[in-house]
């Protein structure tokens, strides 16, 4: 169990590091073709980054929660250490 | 003139919601009533609000304007980069931040960094910066109105009484509504400035008769063709730019807003959403600015086009103050605004214009914000609170919001630069610096209050010195070579470019983030640490956030 969430967060750490190289798209920095016929293809290309952005954040919410800080707050608003509002 | 009438009606939405907020805390004299909602927001407004307060007028304007000039570059200098860095660190940080706000009571980040590094005088220091590299983002909230009003107005509304309005208007309803008004009206702000986008450029686009004529003939000509490719820009400097986001979670407004989330669970959907907020609001406002170049029926663009024909050709030949002249003819801040006036039916461009006004007035959380760091910060470290009482606090926080927001429309009235010009180059980079003091309280025991002080006394020097540079040498023509400044043995290290500065090819952001972190670090090896219970509070499995 230890090594299988130990694998999970390399795996996820290297999907991080893999997007932000991702970034720097340099095969498409002198491309003027139009995708669509209208959206140039680098534009196109960051288009479809960012929602692979946001597929990464809901991995990212789904594997790596850090689900033990909301427990602990829950734990201190039931015994009113902390306020609930 | 039409237009502007809708745009007024919505400003007088906007003080409604924010006095409505005032009779829903029924005139709270509670210091965390007023600036952090009581940390109750749920997850349709954290999300909305937290998104919106980090979109300005750079969000439509800036971006709009700066792919008029420089092409589809600007979608990946600062959209997909933002989609990556900022929900990671909100993901990272934030949560983090939240949990130990909720245990024990944090209202402001300098508040934090006291406690964790045992610093009096030194949160001051870090207060000062903060607050010095907050004001030019105010500043631009009130510009964005000025030139919003005035161009849909049709110049009826002059820009100095445009930026007056937004000034009073923002004004009041963090005065009365504190957080929680703020969050409401950046809620019902972030709505309309998403759906702005996709309406817009449906309406531009059937009134231009379709965008593929106009992306084929930009693509097919030597002359525009670089507006869809990104060969005027450095390699070095499009990575330089996936620094800037780092700013957000080191600005105190973003932090302030992690702390009104009512549950941590409200940062799921956030993280997950931001992402495609940015690419709903950004992509149609790059990809018109960028279509803009086509178009010739508009006799305020023809001159945008003109003046930077002119500059291009023989800008090396002028003297620098006609080049920043014909620079300032150039800019497409008001590109989009030009667009509409040209293109929708006249109700249509008001209730658009309202759609601009939202994102343009997002300056507000950073006023409250100023106000939040200066009441617990200043006045409360001081003794303010003791002596006074917390309503005298509140009451402080609401003087502070008039005073500040009179000052940043008096600078407002005379800065010269763009609004995405200031914006990038003082508060962005400043703040990006400024992250790994955030990031080593958080999770470095070893670190200390030397290496955070070393870190802000290098923040605030590099952004003078950047700020100094560009104020005393002239721009060179765009297009043209960057003019080096300092070659040492042949190596290119500083040069004055046509949008800013280059430091061995990469914007300042870049040593002024990694210099920061290696100050951190190196001083703190050789400083004492805080005590071994401070120290435990935060990375002990009972204490840790």
């Amino acid at each position: 169990m230890l090594i299988m969430s130990g694998m999970k967060r390399w795996a996820l750490v290297l999907a991080v590091v893999a997007l932000y190289i991702l970034h720097q798209d340099i095969w498409n920095w002198t491309d003027r073709r139009l995708v669509f016929g209208v959206l140039p293809v680098g534009l196109f290309y960051h288009g479809c980054f960012s929602a692979a952005a946001s597929l990464l954040m809901w991995a990212l919410v789904k594997f790596a929660w850090p689900s033990e800080l909301e427990r602990e707050i829950e734990e201190r608003e039931a015994t009113g250490e902390v306020k609930t509002n | 003139m039409i237009p502007a009438i809708f745009v007024f009606i919505y400003l007088a939405a906007v003080v409604y919601i924010g006095v409505f907020a005032f009779k829903k805390s029924r005139g709270s004299h509670k210091a965390e009533d007023y600036f952090l909602a009581n940390r109750s927001l749920g997850t349709f407004v954290f999300l909305m609000s937290l998104f919106g307060t980090n979109m300005t007028a750079v969000a439509i304007l800036g971006s709009s304007g700066h792919a008029f000039t420089n092409g589809i570059v600007t979608y990946g200098l600062m959209a997909s980069s933002s989609g990556l860095v900022i929900p990671l660190t909100i993901f990272l940080i934030g949560t983090r931040v939240w949990a130990l706000g909720k245990k024990y009571g944090f209202i402001t980040p300098v508040q934090m960094f006291r406690d964790r590094w045992e610093c009096g005088h030194i949160g001051t220091a870090i207060f000062a910066v903060q607050a010095v590299l907050l004001v030019p983002y105010i500043i631009i909230g009130i510009m964005g109105g000025g030139t919003t009003l005035s161009a849909i107005s049709g110049g009826f509304v002059p820009y100095w009484l445009g930026g007056a309005v937004v000034a009073v208007v923002v004004m009041s309803y963090v005065f009365f509504g504190g957080m929680r008004g703020t969050a409401w009206v950046n809620t019902f702000q972030t709505v309309l400035f998403l759906v702005f986008g996709v309406i817009a450029l449906g309406v531009i686009g059937s009134g231009m008769g379709g965008f593929r004529a106009s992306a084929e003939a930009l693509a097919n000509s030597d002359a525009t063709k670089w507006l869809v490719t990104r060969e005027r820009f450095s390699p070095y400097q499009f990575f330089s730019y996936t620094f800037i986001p780092l700013s957000a979670i080191a600005f105190p407004h973003i932090l302030i807003f992690c702390l009104t989330a009512k549950k941590m669970v409200q940062f799921k959907k956030t993280v997950i959403f931001y992402p495609l907020c940015i690419l709903l609001i950004w992509l149609p406002c790059v990809f018109l600015g960028v279509m803009a170049n086509r178009v010739s029926d508009v006799p305020a663009i023809r001159a945008k086009q003109e003046a930077r024909r002119v500059l291009a050709t023989q800008g090396k030949a002028m003297e620098p103050a006609q080049r920043d002249e014909l620079r300032d003819k150039a800019a497409g801040d008001d590109v989009i605004l030009l667009l509409l006036e040209r293109y929708a039916p006249l109700w249509l461009a008001g209730i658009l214009g309202a759609g601009i006004m939202a994102a343009v007035m997002a300056s507000d959380s950073q006023i409250l914000a100023l106000s939040t760091m200066f009441t617990e910060d200043v006045f409360a470290f001081y003794g303010g609170k003791r002596r006074f009482g917390e309503a005298v606090q509140v009451q402080t926080g609401r003087a502070f919001v008039v005073v500040l927001t009179l000052l940043a429309y008096l600078v407002a009235l005379r800065a010269p630069e763009t609004i995405f010009e200031i914006a990038i180059q003082y508060a962005f980079s400043g703040f990006a610096a400024m992250s790994p003091l955030m990031i080593a309280a958080i999770f470095w025991r070893g670190s200390t209050k030397w290496g955070a002080l070393a870190s802000t006394v290098w923040v605030a020097c590099a952004v003078a010195a950047v700020a100094y540079f560009q104020q005393t040498v002239s721009a060179p023509a765009p297009g043209g070579p960057p003019l080096v400044f300092w070659s040492p043995g042949g190596t290119d290290i500083l040069a004055r470019t046509p949008g800013g500065t280059s430091v061995y090819g990469f914007t300042p952001v870049v040593p002024m983030v990694l210099i920061s972190a290696l100050l951190m670090i190196v001083v703190s090896l050789l400083t004492s640490k805080p005590r071994r219970e401070t120290i435990e509070k935060y990375f002990s499995k009972a204490g840790a956030a």
